[in-house]
């Protein structure tokens, strides 16, 4: 394990009365990548700007190499801003500077390196970082995405031993945000500094990472390697680990199975006390794999999509779906009787062998064959969930299909 | 009771808040003056910026000066000869418009030209580069951002506020013997000579130190108010260096007229 460079110990931060920052413990290792994740507005870039001395705290102390910042000396102070250097969110460019005179000003300040070797240090910089068309005009010249390589040049031109990077991806397209990204993990293998980062982009920038962080509320939940990220069972970090996941079912219009779990409790619970009994239905979209390796990742998703789209259609308010696996859709009818539900699936059988996606015209580069099943089952009292839903798996039966006949030829 | 108390006692807290906000304002001022002036003198020393601060704020403003200059100088003629040849003494027109540009109107009209062109760039200047951060990035490059900013900017004032004076007088002057010789007819021998023998050295210096003390408190009000945008209460972004460049230019004009008052009683 490394040694602890920067602690931050009890840190608390509020501006009016909004507190920011709430009793925050944290420790980033000397050559590490520290990546700090979080949702926007909730205090990362505040936390990186008490590291870097441009915010105090209200309470708790920042240590670096284990002195806190507030009782340092000018000279212990100093030694430390010149071995850091800081990535702005939002670049920090000087517009009146040329492209040029921004990455050299740093050099031209702070060392009594003569001009031809900052110009030389410069060029090689902006060579590394494509910049070269741009290095004699001006930041508003250029794009956002140069804006963005520009601070980074500037940021590692004095080859610092702390870097601060706040979002330095943020508004790149993917192609140039995964090249800064490993730029950034290059420099860091060849120079070895330590680098403190504030990201969203999950999951790319857990590749880089060594550590990671959340924030949430003020407080970090979880510090910790990628790895153990992944296998953390705290709620907090499942809910940011499954960003994703979530951002696609609220395309889908689909709830978390969370949601749909919750309800079928409740459910059951009014099931046992009334003697009642409810249909559920599991839908599974069989071969799924198949169409994401074959067809896309896209049309997938829009499967599930159209799929939860006529859902809603057809069960209207009466039902619950939600996303019970990434090929699952289990859909709880708590008001309806079983030859209502019936009636409706075969309804919605028909609907959706008509739906464009589930012709195989539509898949004219792709021979591969699915479907999507649907299992209808009774709860009633008495029944656990797992049974429940057993038995919803056991009596699927196919009620749309995509037929690959042979090569070429589609059904 | 209770409320007839209140209104007698508001206008009071309201000057007592008044008062204070302005003593510390005040205070703030000088303790950013010190700083900027202390840092002036640390090394390396910032010769070139320097530079640049005095051929934007000085040699651009040659243009302006001299067209001030000139009118201002022929004005004063015209409205000192109508004025003096009510007493049938027009002669010593050349003595009256010198002195009152040497004295006063240079000095004073200088400053305000420089307020209007220089020093309201220089509070939009570094306002914009407080709200945008990258006052935040020379801090964490290790570079003070007053020295870098603020200091070159105090000198260059320094340097060109007397020498614009200079250049305001002469052609002030010149522009009195436009109208006052040239266009009325005064003897050409008898205003140069009114001219030598009414101005002495301590107008001349007076005047100089006008300018220099409006070159301190213009670079100065003006750097302070772009450098603390992010502090002024209801003011955020684009709407906060305007009210600081508008602030920068109101209350450079009022502190340059009023200490003009207090020197021109301390200098006579």
């Amino acid at each position: 394990m490394n040694t602890p460079l920067i602690e931050l110990k009890k840190v608390t931060k509020r501006f009016g009365t909004r507190t920011i920052l709430n009793r925050l413990n944290l420790t980033i290792f000397e050559g590490d990548i520290t990546t700090i994740i979080g949702k926007s507005g909730g205090g990362k870039s505040v936390l990186l700007k008490h590291i870097i001395g441009l915010l105090k705290p209200d309470e708790g102390e920042i240590l670096i190499n284990g002195k806190d910042l507030k009782n340092m000396t000018r000279n212990e102070r100093t030694l430390f801003k010149r071995q850091a250097s800081y990535m702005f969110q939002n670049n920090a460019l000087f517009d009146s500077l040329t492209v040029f005179e921004n990455i050299a000003l740093p050099l031209r300040e702070k060392t009594r390196l003569r001009e031809d070797a900052i110009k030389s240090q410069v060029l090689a910089k902006t060579d590394q970082m494509e910049l070269s068309e741009v290095t004699y005009k001006y930041p508003s010249q250029i794009s956002g995405g140069m804006q963005k390589r520009v601070a980074l040049a500037r940021a590692l031109v004095t080859e610092p031993k702390i870097i601060f990077f706040d979002e330095p991806t943020t508004g790149l397209d993917p192609l140039r945000k995964n090249a800064v990204l490993g730029m950034i993990a290059h420099h860091q293998k060849k120079i070895g500094f330590t680098a403190v980062l504030v990201s969203h982009d999950i999951p790319d920038v857990f590749f880089i990472s060594n550590r990671v962080a959340i924030i949430d509320d003020g407080q970090i939940p979880f510090q910790g390697t990628p790895i153990e990220l992944e296998q953390s069972e705290n709620p907090v970090v499942q809910e940011f680990i499954k960003g994703q996941t979530n951002l696609k079912d609220e395309l889908t219009g689909l709830n978390t199975k969370q949601d749909v779990k919750d309800m079928l409790i409740q459910e059951m619970d009014r099931v046992n006390r009334l003697q009642g009994s409810f249909p559920v239905i599991m839908f599974t979209i069989d071969n799924m794999e198949q169409i994401n390796k074959h067809i896309g990742y896209i049309t997938a998703q829009r499967i599930v999509q159209c799929l939860g789209t006529l859902l809603k259609d057809h069960f209207d308010s009466t039902g619950t779906s939600a996303r019970y696996s990434q090929n699952e859709i289990l859909m709880v009818l708590p008001h309806t009787d079983l030859k209502d539900a019936k009636q409706v699936l075969d309804e919605l059988a028909i609907d959706l062998q008509k739906q464009e996606i589930f012709q195989a015209k539509s898949y004219p580069k792709a021979c591969l064959s699915f479907s999507i099943l649907a299992g209808l089952a009774e709860a009633g009292p008495g029944m656990d969930l797992d049974s429940l839903i057993g038995q919803a798996l056991s009596c699927q039966k196919i009620i749309a299909h995509v037929e690959c006949i042979k090569h070429g030829e589609r059904a | 009771m209770a409320q007839a108390t209140n209104y007698v006692v508001t206008p009071f807290n309201w000057l007592g808040k008044a008062s204070i906000a302005l003593i510390g304002e005040l205070g703030a001022i000088a303790i950013f003056f010190t700083q900027a002036s202390c840092l002036i003198f640390s090394l390396p020393l910032q010769v070139s910026k320097t530079v640049q601060q005095v051929f934007f704020i000085g040699a651009k403003s040659i243009l302006i000066i001299l067209l001030v200059g000139l009118f201002t100088g022929m004005v004063l003629g015209l409205q000192g000869y109508y004025t003096l040849v009510k007493f049938g003494s027009e002669g010593v027109l050349g003595a009256a418009v010198a002195l009152s540009l040497i004295r006063e109107l240079g000095p004073v009209m200088t400053a305000l030209m420089i307020i209007a062109r220089a020093g309201s760039s220089m509070a939009a200047e570094i306002g914009i580069m407080r709200i945008s951060e990258q006052i935040d990035a020379l801090d964490t490059m290790d570079i003070n951002p007053i020295r870098f900013l603020v200091s070159p900017r105090i000198v260059a004032s320094v340097i060109s506020f007397p020498l614009l004076t200079a250049i305001f007088d002469v052609i002030g002057i010149i522009g009195g013997y436009l109208s006052g010789v040239v266009l009325l007819g005064i003897n050409s021998g008898i205003y140069l000579n009114r001219i030598e023998t009414s101005v002495v050295m301590q107008d001349v210096s007076g005047g100089f130190i006008k300018s220099l003390a409006f070159g301190i408190i213009v670079s100065t009000i003006c750097c302070y108010q772009g450098y603390f945008t992010h502090m002024r209460p209801g003011g955020f972004g684009a709407k906060g260096v305007s009210l600081a460049t508008t602030s920068a230019v109101v209350l450079s004009c009022v502190l340059v007229l009023i200490v003009d008052y207090v020197l021109t009683s301390v200098l006579l």
